[in-house]
């Protein structure tokens, strides 16, 4: 206990001459624990918002949905729910185009058909205030605000959706039943009263129409019961059913790839910080070798004085990781603002104690076993060192030191346990920690690599280099005794690929957005889809009249699976074997089309295409062809019988061809092509694909085809590309907010690994200048190295980045990777200039002090 | 040649002026050997700073090989070092980091540097060898300072301090922390160096044989000069 308190205090009274140094090098625990903070009391406060608000999101306890009108068993279930006490409001969405003729805007909007009553849960906020009750007597329609914007409308203004006019009622910022933004919501909202909707006469055949009934029950358990009941019911009626249990879920789903990529990201600047530690801990104690020394000439014993230095670090890490977790807290406030748009729910702020507290131990945690290998060197120093000035510890820290295979291993396994910690598939853990230690062995070797290097480069019979002295000198640095190179290439080394890492997968998903979504030239970036037969010629008329390229026409045929290889869907989706089908393959409804040919966005990989219209004999199936990822869940290959069900007519198919398919392009592609005998009797709808470049043109033929065809539904493309780039660069600021955490931890590890060398560089400078060394041979000197040291650790992180990037990029996002060369240099060069600079900052006291300090020994 | 006039220099301590040096005024002609003695804290080594253009003075003038050192800037005054004057410390201060022969390389090779010479040809490994070999410590070019004893160190700060031929060499109590014996092998090796290349010698010393071998001796007390006479 005595004990205790002594080295307590001595630690405490030890400290005194470095504490604010520490704290700086400490600081980098702080923004890892600070990342890591925000980012899980952001995503416990997102949880319990949309746990809270998971009836509000929905609107009700239960929805049935279906893509066709309910039939009438479903219809007398409902009845039975409204005679027992329950509620039920219906709801109709489809897409359709809506057109203001006083400003003559036109645009794509999604129209939400609503019953009174609707929602049952949270409210309304619309704009003037009040105005959604005017939906249940009036035939108006409540917009969202974008659309006024978009239309250059206002409250007030006639909208023409279909051949019904609805004058606008107002706006609504929030309404419950559907997620606002978010990924899939490119649609603007337009609500409509139910009972419009036959006057817009735009449900036809082929139109996309979601068709719902919303539940409110008396007990809201009464939803699983009612699902449980009439299960078999629903399943043969394509009834789908969300409670909101269901839509907690799915949301939740969505986020857990957005935080788990941001937790990465934290855990990544927290070890930075472990990283920044032990480089700091490394300068400490290099400066603390004489005091331990006189320590130990005064009686201290090695375990003793061990102890003082590691209370001293445990210490600050408690220090540093408080000040993160409150630096946690306020970015926490900032985090909601930087994603708001992709939110599904409202995050109201609430401390996370858990959270908090877990934070706080991590980072004094990291920065124990961080600083405990730098530290042993503290036990290693000799009392005679007091007498002889050090170097002596380089044979013995080479030396086989079983406490540095014991602080190794329990910094790998804190490493190792991090990467687990709130990761629910260990494997994802495993393999970052595993990547992670890779990273650090290549920069490792790359060190050591370096110093060889730069020894035979300005030493011995093979030193022919003619470079200038002070490059020589510069270079020599990197491998002369009690070296920087090693500290600096990992720490900035490991620094610098988490930066050009996250710029790489970031850079590759717009690179995907742009491609895909014909910004280039002469792939189509305006379609119709929806066109009746009969319309087909009027729309394509009146394409060619604009100017514009009918670039494909193409007919879709909805259908459904009803067997494969002769066994009936049911029995199929009853097996639970591996070799079974995939269920989505099986309850999915198929828009397939028919041709004889690949088109750009795909390639033939198996078998081969039919010639002419693929016409079978009677009693013999029709040749389809099925793309690779269908033939894979559908557990299908050449030869195989595929059953379908076209609007009630059953064709019998066998695959003779496999395409692969690039999903990524925004074209009309398709799971199954059937040939032109197989479908050509079929009920069918057409998309037709135009390029128009001038937005204005777009525009105009929409609007041209929208009051000739009312039903025919128009994508902007490059509209809906701005949209994603939105959404993306939003994305894109949260994973920049975590980079520039991160360059903030770089930035202080940096100069935690230069100032190691801070002291040593002091002297020497002073010596260099009592001998003669003006202020620019220092200067080159010293620029020389920090060059040096920069490139090798950007070139080395750059290298770790692509490699990390591509792996992220394919495994994670499926995405094709390629390297931004030009951007990829310039990193190079801002770091070599970074490293350059922060170096030459920290050294700049070498200038300071005049050269007298060689005569007092400091 | 060396001149001094009037030098005087005044410290900040704690926010109070501190006169460490008053007044110094002393002259070394060429090829002479001067000894500095006094009491510990007299100003010894301040006055060496300054002689040697380390530091600057409060007031008055230095003369170092014609050249007033107040008229130069920092850098001119290193370069003025680099080229005519060699120094021996009491603590060697040989750069821990570099070998023997490198330490001994350095201000022939920022000399060299400076002359816009070829970086290599200027025979600077060879010249070491052959310092190294002079002051005894030839085969021990490759061991780094730790590796030597502190007579070793001392006699590889004096090479060093030969290196580029200075025409004035300063040294600050360069036998203090070695023994009699050894100390007593190192000033004969720079007398000798002296007589040989006709070097000026600045020498601090406490060591009362020392300063006998001296032409002339400087009494200081008080950062001032003092008789002879005074200071016994
Ligand atoms: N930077 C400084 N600030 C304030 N006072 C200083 C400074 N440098 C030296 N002094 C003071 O100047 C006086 C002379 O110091 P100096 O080192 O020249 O003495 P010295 O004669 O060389 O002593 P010693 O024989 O012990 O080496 C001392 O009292 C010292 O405290
Ligand atoms: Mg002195």
């Amino acid at each position: 206990m005595r004990r205790l308190r002594f080295i307590l205090a001595l630690a405490w009274r030890e400290s005194r001459a470095s504490r604010r140094r520490l704290l700086l090098f400490a600081s980098a625990i702080s923004l890892g624990v600070g990342a890591l903070v925000a980012i899980g009391s952001f995503t416990e406060n997102l949880e319990k918002g949309v746990r809270s608000q998971a009836r509000q999101l929905l609107g009700a306890d239960l929805e049935l949905g279906s893509s066709r009108p309910f039939s009438r068993n479903v219809q007398a279930v409902l009845d039975s729910l409204t005679r027992a006490g329950a509620r039920v409001a219906r709801r109709t969405g489809f897409s359709s185009m809506a057109y203001v003729r006083r400003t003559e805007g036109i645009r794509l909007v999604d129209v939400r058909a609503v019953d009174p009553g609707f929602p049952f849960y949270g409210d309304v906020v619309t704009s003037p205030a009040g105005r959604w009750p005017a939906l249940d007597t009036a035939r108006v329609a409540i917009v969202d605000t974008s659309l006024l914007v978009a239309l250059s409308a206002r409250i007030g203004d006639t909208l023409e959706i279909g051949n019904a006019q609805f004058p606008i009622a107002g706006v609504v910022s929030e309404v419950p039943g559907h997620v606002t933004g978010g990924f899939n919501a490119f649609g603007t909202q337009v609500y409509i009263p139910f009972r419009d909707v036959p006057a817009t006469r735009l449900i036809v055949f082929g139109s996309r129409v979601r068709h719902s009934a919303l539940i409110k029950f008396l007990d809201p358990r009464d939803a699983r019961r009612l699902i449980n009941r009439e299960r078999p019911l629903f399943d043969r009626e394509r009834v789908a059913r969300q409670t909101a249990e269901d839509t907690q879920r799915e949301i939740t789903g969505v986020l857990d790839d957005l935080s788990t990529f941001l937790q990465f990201v934290g855990l990544i600047a927290l070890l930075l910080g472990g990283i920044g530690v032990a480089s700091g801990v490394g300068a400490f104690v290099a400066g603390k070798i004489d005091t331990v020394a006189v320590l130990r000439c005064l009686g201290a014993s090695r375990p003793l004085v061990f102890a003082v230095y590691l209370t001293q670090a445990a210490a600050l890490g408690l220090i540093a990781a408080t000040a993160g977790a409150g630096l946690g807290v306020a970015t926490q406030l900032v985090l909601p603002r930087l994603l708001r748009g992709l939110l599904p729910a409202d995050v109201r702020f609430t401390l996370e104690p858990d959270v908090i507290l877990g934070g706080i131990g991590i980072g004094v945690a990291v920065a124990v076993l961080f600083a405990l290998r730098p530290l042993l060197e503290v036990r290693l120093v000799s009392p005679l060192q007091a007498l002889r000035r050090a170097f002596e510890t380089a044979p013995a820290r080479t030396a086989r030191d079983p406490w540095r295979l014991v602080a190794a291993g329990a910094l790998a396994s804190g490493v190792l346990a991090l990467c687990m910690y709130r990761n629910e598939d260990p494997a994802v853990g495993l393999g970052f920690a595993v990547a992670i230690g890779l990273s650090v062995g290549i920069l490792a070797l790359a060190a050591r690599l370096a110093v060889a290097g730069a020894r035979r480069l300005t030493r011995g019979p093979h030193a022919r280099v003619r470079w200038p002295y002070v490059v020589r000198q510069g270079l020599a640095n990197l491998h002369r005794p009690r070296n920087q190179t090693r500290s600096v290439v990992i720490a900035l080394g490991f620094g610098v690929g988490l930066l050009a890492a996250l710029y790489l997968i970031q850079a590759n998903l717009m690179r995907f957005v742009r491609t895909s979504t014909a910004a280039v030239q002469g792939r189509p970036n305006l379609v119709f889809i929806d066109i009746q037969r009969d319309q087909e010629q009027g729309v394509t008329g009146l394409v060619r009249s604009a100017g514009a390229p009918v670039l494909q026409v193409v007919p879709i045929v909805p259908m459904r699976i009803s067997a494969v290889n002769g066994r009936p869907k049911e029995d199929l989706l009853r097996d639970t074997s591996r070799a079974a089908p995939r269920s989505w393959t099986l309850r999915r409804e198929y828009r397939s089309t028919y041709r004889d040919s690949s088109v750009s966005s795909e390639r033939l990989v198996g078998g081969a295409w039919w010639h002419g219209r693929g016409e079978a004999a009677s009693g013999m199936p029709y040749p389809v062809s099925v793309s690779t990822d269908l033939a894979t869940d559908l557990k299908v290959g050449i030869g195989d019988a595929i059953t379908w069900d076209v609007s009630g007519v059953t064709v019998e198919t066998r695959v003779v061809a496999l395409r692969e398919v690039d999903w990524a392009r925004f074209e009309t592609n398709f799971f199954a092509v059937f040939s032109t005998a197989a479908l050509e009797r079929a009920p069918r709808s057409y998309v037709v694909l135009t390029r128009v470049d001038d937005a204005g043109t777009r525009a105009r033929l929409q609007r041209a085809v929208s009051e000739r065809f009312p039903n025919v539904t128009s994508f902007d493309v490059a509209l809906l590309q701005r949209t994603v780039e939105r959404i993306l660069a939003r994305v894109a600021l949260a994973i920049r907010f975590m980079a520039a955490l991160s360059l903030g931890t770089g930035a202080l590890v940096l100069l935690g690994a230069v100032a190691a060398g801070r002291l040593e560089r002091i002297r020497e400078g002073a010596l260099l200048k009592a001998l003669g060394a003006t202020r620019r041979q220092i200067e080159r000197i010293l620029l020389a190295e920090y060059v040096a040291l920069g490139a090798l650790a950007a070139l080395v992180g750059i290298v770790l980045a692509i490699a990390g990037g591509w792996a992220f990029t394919h495994y994670v996002f499926e995405l094709r990777f390629t390297v931004p060369a030009p951007a990829m240099v310039a990193v190079f060069g801002a770091t070599a200039v970074l490293v350059a600079v922060v170096g030459m900052t920290a050294s700049r006291e070498v200038f300071r002090r005049t050269a007298m300090e060689v005569l007092r020994d400091v | 040649m060396l001149i001094a006039n009037n030098l005087s220099k005044i410290y900040l301590s704690g926010g109070r002026p501190l006169t460490v040096l008053k007044e110094v005024s002393l002259a070394v002609e060429s090829g002479g050997f001067l000894a500095v003695v006094g009491p510990s804290g007299c100003g010894k080594t301040t006055l060496l700073g300054l002689l040697a253009g380390l530091d600057v003075p409060s007031s008055g003038t230095v003369l170092l090989e014609g050249q007033d050192l107040g008229a130069l800037s920092e850098d001119q005054r290193a370069r003025l070092r680099g080229e005519k004057v060699g120094f021996v410390f009491q603590t060697f201060q040989l750069i821990p980091t570099l070998t023997a022969q490198e330490n001994v390389q350095v201000p022939i090779e920022l000399a060299g540097q400076r002359a816009g010479g070829p970086a290599r040809g200027n025979g600077a490994p060879e010249r070491a060898w052959e310092l190294l070999a002079r002051v005894g410590l030839d085969g021990r070019e490759h061991h780094y300072p730790a590796q030597l004893s502190g007579g070793e160190q001392q006699r590889v700060a004096i090479a060093r301090a030969f290196a580029n031929e200075p025409k004035i060499l300063f040294a600050d109590e360069p036998t203090g922390n070695l023994d009699a014996a050894t100390g007593g092998r190192i000033i004969e090796l720079v007398v000798e160096l002296n007589r040989e290349l006709g070097t000026t010698l600045v020498l601090v010393t406490h060591d009362p044989d020392l300063a006998a071998r001296a032409k002339t001796t400087l009494h200081l007390r008080d950062g001032s000069v003092v008789p002879a006479a005074a200071a016994s």
